[in-house]
Formats: structure tokens, C-alpha cells, sequence
């Protein structure tokens, strides 16, 4: 057995609803009272007191979580929102306490929920430097001897001795980050921070965290709802809902099972409702089928898809254009498509759009539509992310033909031939 | 949230352990030693922001204690006549102005703390102890400059005005009255901060009560001019600021102190920090979820 560098044993977590105090001691007082006379909670109204003895004070922000993290790890954590990631990060740095269980770890501890904690407007950005570092838990000797590299790596030495006020925000966001990669942390508790600052700056410190963990053998825990972040750096994964762990396994596997469990009504019809009435627009559906066949049917890799959006445009229609990218489950952009390459415009009022893909174009497997609404082919209306999955299943094969899946995702087909006749 | 050494059935050995059940007392005084560079930081943070862009800059420091000084010699001096016999009104309000003031700023900034730093304690963990601690070494650190003017000005005194101000052994107590004055001030902020964070109104009241205490304490009178058996007397006699003021008047222009009454603020002292220690830690574990 290697050694383990974290383990978090039976962790819950407990939040209070509707008892947390309006601050005020006369509130306090009067709410005390009345439990003693055993009358109600003067503080509740009586819809939410019948609430509260329906459903209990409580919210169980995580429940029975336990996994081990290896030492040298780089272990990604992902779920939807309000699945308990924060919490779990909180638990993790040590910012609160769980309610029951244990987190063991070993070694120093280091967490990055933000850039430029503690950072003060007045003072320079060398004592600024110190400081942040000083509150994420490096010794005064330790910065000093990485000083320079620290504002080197930060881009701004000419300003190193400004008041940080007089920074723009990006600047500090750089010199957050330079002090943040020079942490020399046996574990570190990553949030998704890295969503900040320009894309070679992040490039930057993607390198340099990968290189931290690979190189030096250091464990990190990579919260994130980028999942091709996640698949980047990390070679295994925990998947949290509803405040439990229902997948742990390689990093690619538990993505897959976190799109498949997201999309469990698998269906080639979705409807919106009311869900996406916007200002400019209303969704109202999109669906999939064969041409000549209906919705009902299963698709498979020998079809020809059409993909129907019925969009309702309240205004400017006739400047409005739907892109739509293909992903594959593990959430990797396969390629994009745009309403405005064929020669179809929309226009205010129903819009019913079809897009007929080539016969037998896309292989088995599932795949997720995310859809985009462009104004003037550059201001984004809208972006929905999984709009839409679409299920290719094998379709019939003659006998004696090869009976596995063919690599890839799509199969175009191109013009051949051979030369010499 | 204390660093255990801990051995599980594989023999695997943990630094960090966190779970819900840890006892107040178990204080980790190793992990804020290994963060004092932090609370030196701190402190040098506290010192330098507030002043950047004045243009006396510390030197404000001094002013506070002056003026307050020159305002009660002149009301309560001149015109009420109640400073000790012989010892320039000046001086008098300033030995016990001085220490007031200290006492003051330490729990007013101390009860501020947790709220004050929630903005950095819901990001990152480091010994919650450390920023009250901050604090008041910060505020001690400006009380004691303004010490130095009390010195400055009674040395003036001596040299310009013919005042014979001279110092005496008792000047050895000197530490031992800072040690109180500051433990007082420190475990009631602490004390106030874990509550605040659930009260917010708290803030307002402690500073009022700050102010209403010094008058139940002899800074602008001398103890021996109130009458023995009266009621203020009572109430001053129970105030553990009296003896300590007291004390600094006793130490810096000779008044008359019994020495023996500063084991009750000795007392108070020791069970202020107990139970303001015991408080912040049933708090500062969990207050970032209310907070």
C-alpha cells in the first residue's frame, strides 16, 4: 500500500436553515424565552415553522463522505452545483469544522480558494507579497529566498514598489498568483481560482502546478466545474452529489459517469417550458430525428440526423444566429456548426431552424449539444451548456461484417479515388 | 483543527487532524509559534497602513493621549480643582490617560476581530488566536510611544517648570501593571469578539461601556479624594481597572497606591483570558458558516 497523504473518513456537515440569528440580542432573547414556555419561535412565520417540522432544521451540506488521497496525487473533485464541493474545500482547508467525522492529513497543508488573500490597498506590493504569503502559511525566511522569482514570475517589477490601490485588478490577480505558485505545501487545496486571469498567464500556472505535483511529489485536490481542467491535470476523480461520493475512479470514467447520470432521461425530445424566456428570446424545444422517421425512434450510426430548434426571437431576429458544438461525454468540443454557413436567417417570431447532418455522419456513442445564440456574428446572447443529448445506438450490420464500434466519432465521407486506371 | 500526531492501524502517521470534537483548552501554542511571522505581519501591517498618506503619520499616535490629557486638565483641573495637591494637572490626567487609553484601544480593536476578519478567515486557515493577538500587540506597541511622551513631558516639567519629578523603585512594577492592563484588555476583546460575531450590536455597546468604565475608575480623580463608604467608592473599589490605574499614577508622579489590592485585578485578569479563551475557541471554529 503506498502511502496516503489524505484521508477523510465518514465527513458530514451541517448547516442550519432559518435559526441563524437576525443578530440582534432582543431577537435572541425572545426566541429563548418562548423555547422555554414552549411556545413557538416568535422569529418564524408559521408557513416556515410547518416547513421546518415537515423537513427539519437542518441542510446536510455533505453526508458520509470518505475517500483517501494518495501521496503525489493529483485527485480532481467535481459535481454540479450545490453538490457539496465547497463545503468539502472548506472542510479541507480547514476554514470550518465538520459537524461529525474526521479529515487526516499529512504533512503541510496549504489551501487556494482565492488570489491575493489578505492583500491591503495601502502597502506595496513587495510588503503586499509578504504578507499574502505570510497568510497562506510561508515562513518570512521562505519568501525572502524566493523573492525575486515571485515578482518575476508576476510580470510587474516595475511596480513592485507602488501601493497595490494603484494596481489594476489584473495586476493583482499576477501578483496573487506568483505568490501563490512559489507555495511549497506537502498538500494543496486547489479551487477552481485558475478561472481568473488572462489565458497565458493561466497557461503559465497550469504548467507550473503540473510540474509542482509531477516533479516534486506533492498532493493536490483540484476542485472544478472545468471539466477539461479537471481531465488535464488530474488522473483520478471523486464525484460528489447531493452531498455524497457516487462515483471514484479514473479521471475519464468519472466525468462519463458524472454527463451520463446528468442526462438520465435520455430522450430525443426536450422541451423548455418557461426554463429559458429570456428578453430577447424564448426556447421552446429541440429535438432529434431521422428524416422520414419521428422522434420516437432510436438513432443510429446509419441515419440521417435533422436536429429541430424551435426558438421564439422577441427581437432582432434577423441579426440572431444559433452555433451548436458537438461534445463527446467526456466533454471535449468535437467541432462547431453555425446556422449562418448555411444561407438561413432568422427573424422575429417562431423560428423553427433544421440542420440536416450528412448520412451516417456521427459513429455510436453519446454526445452533448451546447448551444450558443450570436447577435451581429459577435455579441453572445446566450449560452446553453448541454442543451441536448444525442444517443447514436449500432445500427444493423450484415453478418460477417466486423461487429465493433469504429474508432472516432464521426464518419465523414469523402470523395475517393484511385489514380492509376 | 489541532496538529496531532496520530498512528492508524497501518501505522500511517497524520500531522493535521480535523474533526468536531476538540476541547477548548487544547490550545496548540506550537502552531501559533510557527506562525509568528504571520502575526509580525500583522502587526507591522496594522502599524504602517493607517498611516500612509498623513502627513504627521505615527505622530498621531501622540496626539490622542495629549489632547485628551490637556482637556481633562483644563475642565476637571482649573476648574474643578480636582487633580492631587502640588502635581501639575497636566502630568496627573496624563498617568492615568495614558494607561486608559491603552486599555481602551486594546478591547475595542480586539472585540472587532472575527467580524473584522471574516473577509480573510473564510479563505484561508491559519490559528484564529493570531489575529486578536495581532492586535493588541499592535495597539501595545503605539500605547508604548505614548508612554515615552508621558516621560518626555514630565522630564520637561522637571527642567523648565521646577517641578521636582523624580521616578522610584517602584518603577519595577511598571511591567507587571502592563502585563494586567493588557491581559484585561485583550481577554474582554476576546470575550466580546465571539460574541459579536453572532450579536453585531455588541460593537456598539462595548464601546460605550468603555467609556462609561472610565468614569467608574479614577482617571479623572485621584481614589483617596472619594470618600471611604460611599457609594462611588464602593464601585470604583470594585472596578479591577482601579488598582491598576492607580498603580500607574503611583509609578509615574508617586502617588499613594496599596499595592497589595492589584492581585483582585490580578484575578480578574487571570479569569477574564480563561473564559474569553474558552468562548473564542467554541467559536472560531465554526463562525465563518454565520458570520
Amino acid at each position: 500500500m503506498s502511502e496516503l497523504a489524505i484521508r477523510v473518513e465518514d465527513v458530514h456537515k451541517r448547516y442550519r436553515l432559518g435559526t441563524i440569528g437576525s443578530g440582534l440580542i432582543a431577537d435572541e432573547v425572545k426566541a429563548i424565552y418562548a423555547r422555554l414556555t414552549g411556545r413557538s419561535d416568535p422569529r418564524l412565520t408559521v408557513d416556515q415553522e410547518k416547513d421546518l417540522q415537515r423537513q427539519g432544521m437542518d441542510f446536510w451540506s455533505l453526508r458520509g463522505v470518505s475517500f483517501d488521497v494518495k501521496k503525489g496525487e493529483i485527485l480532481g473533485v467535481i459535481g454540479h452545483n450545490g453538490a457539496g464541493k465547497s463545503t468539502l474545500l472548506k472542510l479541507l482547508s480547514r476554514i470550518t469544522l465538520p459537524t461529525k467525522g474526521t479529515i487526516r492529513m499529512t504533512g503541510k497543508v496549504s489551501s487556494l480558494l482565492e488570489v491575493g488573500t489578505g492583500f491591503h490597498p495601502e502597502l506595496t506590493g513587495k510588503e503586499n507579497i509578504y504578507l499574502n504569503g505570510s497568510i497562506m502559511g510561508m515562513r518570512r525566511a521562505e519568501i525572502t529566498a524566493r523573492l525575486d522569482e515571485i515578482i518575476e514570475f508576476s510580470g510587474i517589477e516595475h511596480h513592485i514598489d507602488t501601493p497595490i490601490k494603484r494596481y489594476s485588478s489584473g495586476m493583482k490577480v499576477r501578483l496573487g498568483f506568483a505568490v501563490a505558485a512559489h507555495m511549497e505545501p506537502d498538500i494543496l487545496i486547489l479551487d477552481e481560482v485558475l478561472a481568473v486571469g488572462d489565458s497565458a498567464f493561466q497557461k503559465k500556472c497550469l504548467g507550473k502546478m503540473q510540474e509542482v505535483s509531477s516533479k516534486e511529489g506533492r498532493t493536490v485536490i483540484f476542485v472544478s466545474h472545468n471539466l477539461s481542467a479537471v481531465k488535464t491535470l488530474c488522473a483520478r476523480a471523486v464525484l460528489l452529489d447531493h452531498g455524497q461520493v457516487t462515483y471514484t475512479g479514473d479521471t475519464s470514467d468519472t466525468i462519463e459517469y458524472y454527463l451520463k447520470a446528468n442526462n438520465a432521461a435520455l430522450s430525443n425530445v426536450r422541451t423548455f417550458g418557461d426554463d429559458l424566456d429570456r428578453e430577447e428570446f424564448k426556447l421552446e424545444e429541440i429535438s432529434f430525428k431521422s428524416v422520414g422517421g419521428t422522434v420516437d425512434e432510436l438513432l443510429d450510426e446509419y441515419h440521417t440526423i435533422e436536429i429541430h430548434l424551435k426558438i421564439h426571437m422577441k427581437r432582432n431576429g434577423n441579426r440572431s444566429r444559433v452555433n451548436f458544438a458537438m461534445l463527446d461525454d467526456h466533454g471535449v468540443v468535437l467541432f462547431v456548426f453555425s446556422s449562418a454557413r448555411g444561407d438561413v436567417h432568422m427573424h422575429d417570431g417562431l423560428n423553427h431552424l433544421v440542420c440536416t447532418l450528412p448520412e451516417g455522419f456521427m459513429n455510436i456513442g453519446t454526445y452533448f449539444l451546447s448551444m450558443y445564440l450570436l447577435q451581429d456574428e459577435k455579441t453572445l446572447l446566450h449560452h446553453e451548456p448541454n442543451i441536448a443529448s444525442l444517443q447514436i445506438h449500432e445500427g444493423e450490420r450484415e453478418v460477417g461484417k466486423w461487429m465493433g464500434r469504429e474508432l472516432g466519432f464521426i464518419k465523414p465521407r469523402f470523395d475517393w479515388r484511385n489514380g492509376s486506371v | 483543527m489541532t496538529k496531532v500526531n496520530v498512528e492508524n492501524d497501518h501505522g500511517q502517521h497524520w500531522d493535521v487532524v480535523v474533526s468536531p470534537d476538540q476541547p477548548w483548552w487544547n490550545i496548540d501554542f506550537k502552531e501559533i509559534w510557527q506562525y509568528r511571522d504571520l502575526l509580525l505581519l500583522l502587526v507591522r501591517r496594522d502599524l504602517l497602513a493607517i498611516y500612509k498618506q498623513t502627513v504627521l503619520g505615527p505622530l498621531w499616535q501622540l496626539v490622542q493621549p495629549l489632547l485628551t490629557s490637556l482637556m481633562f486638565a483644563f475642565v476637571f483641573g482649573m476648574m474643578g480643582r480636582m487633580a492631587a495637591e502640588g502635581i501639575p494637572p497636566t502630568l496627573f490626567y496624563m498617568a492615568a490617560v495614558v494607561p486608559w487609553i491603552f486599555f481602551a484601544n486594546v478591547l475595542n480593536k480586539t472585540s472587532t476581530t472575527l467580524v473584522a476578519n471574516a473577509n480573510l478567515m473564510t479563505k484561508v486557515y491559519f490559528p484564529r488566536l493570531i489575529a486578536p493577538l495581532a492586535t493588541t500587540l499592535s495597539t501595545a506597541v503605539s500605547s508604548l510611544i505614548q508612554l515615552a511622551l508621558f516621560f518626555i513631558i514630565a522630564l520637561g516639567y522637571r527642567l523648565f517648570a521646577g517641578y521636582a519629578w523624580t521616578l522610584d523603585s517602584s518603577i519595577l512594577m511598571l511591567p507587571i501593571l502592563l502585563l494586567i492592563l493588557v491581559g484585561l484588555g485583550f481577554g474582554l476583546g476576546v470575550m466580546v469578539s465571539a460574541m459579536t460575531t453572532r450579536f453585531r450590536d455588541l460593537a456598539f455597546l462595548v464601546s460605550f461601556g468603555v467609556q462609561l468604565l472610565m468614569y467608574m475608575s479614577p482617571v479623572i480623580f485621584p481614589l483617596e479624594k472619594v470618600d471611604q463608604g460611599s457609594k462611588l467608592r464602593m464601585v470604583l473599589e470594585l472596578n479591577p481597572m482601579t488598582p491598576v490605574i492607580e498603580g500607574f499614577r503611583a509609578v509615574l508622579i508617586g502617588s499613594y497606591m496599596e499595592w497589595t489590592t492589584l492581585f483582585y485585578s490580578f484575578g480578574w485578569m487571570v479569569g477574564v483570558i480563561l473564559l474569553g479563551l474558552a468562548m473564542f475557541r467554541r467559536v472560531e471554529r465554526t463562525y465563518v458558516d454565520v458570520v
